[in-house]
């Protein structure tokens, strides 16, 4: 038997549907409050993450390759012993092609003995039969569609609003999803805490004005940091996008990164 | 201690060629052997669910004596196919964290949701629409422990009329439709989170998830043949050649399909060539050699395909006894493959750096969160399930009422009797 409609029940329902409509901001300010306790995780109390943006670029034609940056991070983050890093650099070695070959170049040869904190070994090859050799630091590459986020099954990893892509320790279950999704090997599953770690341009000294470990100890200013919202007069950032051509990497997977690189080859990936 | 002892005996360091990520230079892939098997058993559950779905749905009467067979299969996969997805977990005491605030962008958030529908809103309503009759019957046939657990099944519900049970089998045909797309999208999703990992060139692929649909599919088949087999055999029952055949000629067909997909797979990467082909090249070569040529394409694929395939055309000069024994080889064989095709996948989409310079070796230990003993209770840990269900479910002892959907009074559900 149907039961009649009544009105009562029609706006009943009405009513329903308005309140939902009226408490979903409601819900995004919750939201956003419990992001910004979230993301204060590691701030002082009076830091807006809204109010900044913060970035990093690497000029690698100033990279000497002292490794200071990958200790300093080590160090600074308690990054536990052994093959886990926040930070590191690479050496690439880009030999002169064999005589005859009709190559333009000959092969890339690419190490990074424990991050490169202790130095490189001799080349492998003849200094003569070297074209060109550099470093490249790595760090998280910021990604404005970052894959790792995307994929993380209970929003552990975010994207803050200040730039930085920031993983909660406490909510992170260690699947380990966010690793394999990051093309740049940046992430690594802590044998400590077991959950997921990663550059955090060094949030707590960030949010208290100091620059990140890595950048303060560089001696030769290969690292720039700044705020692309608060710029000061001579701005690092500012002057390093005005005097270089950039580059990003892996830009075909379109993670649209936010660090990027002046002076390194098209073998760096 | 004695993990460490064992550890020191069995582990080997791990070798590198070629550059690979300071982070990448692990001990052990992150995804070790029980991420092997979490898309293996639900690819099981789901082939098998497929292969009780072609009685009910698609009115396959030949396969009607092993039809809660397979349902039973599905079942005791189901319950066990999370498991060592939680085990693998670095903090398995937050898994609740993936159904309650679930990250609505991820597949592995949107799987437990899948889950949950098809074990909770798919099978297990099934199978009692299924049995809620014979439960009827049965709590009042048997006595002591068993008759209270079957009066507990009953869920109080003890009408026997046939508009009653009418009802249930109209609503089982139904939740078996609904099961299909369910079953598709249960492996469907397995595969996506793994083909949604463009930053993995052997994983990001768009065929990914039907390439595990199919596979599912075969090794679903096959492991209702092999159970059907093992069953009879324990039970000294005659083989229902008939449905024998028929679940032969299925999974043939089905491996037909499934063996074109990842040959298009393939030659699709073969022929575009894209970044990173040269290391997949070599990972296909030299580290993937025996589980991929060896276990995935020959055992696993070409040998059941000719014995299936022989079978198809001369079925009725071979001796029976030498067909069951050439469908309990290819069963066999398949289920091997299609564990080797999850090993390729997963483990091998990890032996090589996202850097594409260089690759990783992999010895797997035998103690250990991911060893080889951890890995062997899991995958055993179904069949310890399925044969407790089958005590409970389709002892012999117990009359059957028939599940048949269609008619009443069709031949009981596992058809021993024709000696």
């Amino acid at each position: 038997m149907n039961r009649p409609v009544s009105r009562r029940s029609i706006i009943g329902k009405l009513g329903a549907v308005v309140a939902g409509v009226l408490a979903a901001p409601a819900a995004k300010a919750a939201k956003a409050v419990a992001q910004k306790l979230l993301v204060s995780a590691d701030a002082p109390k009076d830091y807006h993450p809204t109010a900044h943006k913060w970035l990093m670029a690497i000029d690698a034609n100033r990279c000497i390759g002292c490794g200071l940056c990958a200790e300093a991070c080590k160090r600074e983050n308690h990054v536990p012993e052994g093959p886990y890093f926040r930070t590191w650099v690479e050496r690439y070695i880009i030999t002169k092609p064999k005589p005859g070959s009709g190559a333009a170049r000959g092969e890339t040869l690419v190490d990074c003995p424990n991050g490169g904190i202790n130095g490189y070994p001799e080349a492998p090859v003849l200094k003569e039969e070297i074209q060109h050799s550099f470093f490249v630091p790595k760090l998280c590459n910021l990604c404005q569609h970052s894959p790792c986020v995307q994929v993380c099954p209970v929003g552990a990893t975010f994207d803050a609003p200040d730039g930085a892509v920031l993983i909660d320790p406490k909510y992170c279950i260690g699947c380990g999803f966010c690793i394999q999704a990051c093309p740049y090997g940046c992430r690594f599953l802590s044998p400590v805490t077991k959950t997921a770690e990663k550059c955090t341009l060094c949030y707590h000294r960030i949010t208290r004005g100091l620059k990140p470990a890595c950048v303060e100890v560089c001696p030769t200013q290969a690292r720039i940091f700044g705020d692309l919202k608060n710029p000061v007069p001579d701005d690092p950032l500012q002057q390093f996008y005005q005097n270089n051509l950039v580059i990003a990497l892996k830009p075909h997977l379109g993670t649209e990164p936010r660090l990027f690189y002046a002076g390194i080859d098209k073998e760096v990936r | 201690m004695t993990n460490d002892l064992i550890n020191i005996v069995v582990e080997v360091m791990p070798r590198f060629e070629g550059y690979v990520y300071p982070n990448e230079a692990t001990q052990q892939p992150l995804w070790g052997v029980l991420i092997v098997l979490y898309p293996y058993v639900t690819g099981l559950v789901a082939g098998a669910f497929i292969m009780a779905s072609l009685v009910r749905v698609f009115n396959v009467k030949a396969l009607e004596p092993v039809y809660r067979l397979s349902m039973l299969t599905a079942f005791a996969f189901l319950l066990c196919a999370p498991l060592p997805l939680l085990f693998h977990l670095g903090h398995p005491e937050r898994c609740y964290e993936v159904m309650m605030t679930p990250h609505l962008t991820s597949p592995m958030a949107i799987f437990g949701f899948v889950y949950a529908w098809y074990l909770m809103a798919v099978l297990l309503l099934e199978l009692w629409f299924d049995y809620r009759r014979d439960f009827v019957e049965w709590s009042d046939s048997t006595s002591g422990f068993q008759g209270l657990l079957y009066r507990f099944f009953t869920v109080g519900v003890t009408d026997v009329s046939d508009s009653a049970v009418q009802l249930d089998h109209k609503t089982g045909h139904i939740l078996s439709i609904v099961g299909i797309p369910s079953a598709f999208l249960l492996h469907g999703y397995v595969g996506f989170i793994f083909g949604s990992v463009k930053a993995n060139p052997w994983w990001g692929n768009v065929l990914m998830p039907i390439i595990f649909i199919m596979s599912a599919m075969v090794s679903g088949i096959a492991l209702c043949v092999f159970n059907y087999l093992v069953l009879s055999w324990i039970r000294r029952k005659t083989v229902d050649m008939k449905c024998l055949d028929v679940m032969g000629m299925f999974l043939f067909y089905a491996l037909v399909v499934d063996a074109a997909i990842e040959a298009l797979d393939w030659i699709h990467r073969i022929y575009s060539a894209e970044e990173g082909f040269q290391v997949m090249q070599y990972m296909a070569r030299e580290k993937l050699f025996y589980t991929l040529s060896l276990g995935q394409v020959t055992c696993g694929t070409l040998v059941p395909l000719i014995l299936l395939g022989l079978l198809q055309l001369v079925r009725r000069r071979v001796p029976e006894l030498h067909r069951r024994r050439m469908y309990f080889t290819s069963a066999s064989l398949i289920l091997m493959g299609v564990l080797a095709m999850r090993w390729n996948v997963v483990i091998g989409g990890q032996l090589f750096s996202k850097s594409l310079r260089g690759v990783m070796g992999y010895k797997m230990e035998f103690a250990g969160q991911e060893g080889w003993f951890m890995g062997a209770v899991l995958l055993c840990l179904p069949f310890v399930l399925l044969t407790v269900m089958v005590k409970l479910f389709l002892s012999e002892r117990l009359p059957t009422s028939g599940h048949i959907p269609h008619r009443e009074g069709g031949p009981p559900a596992f058809s021993p009797a024709k000696t």
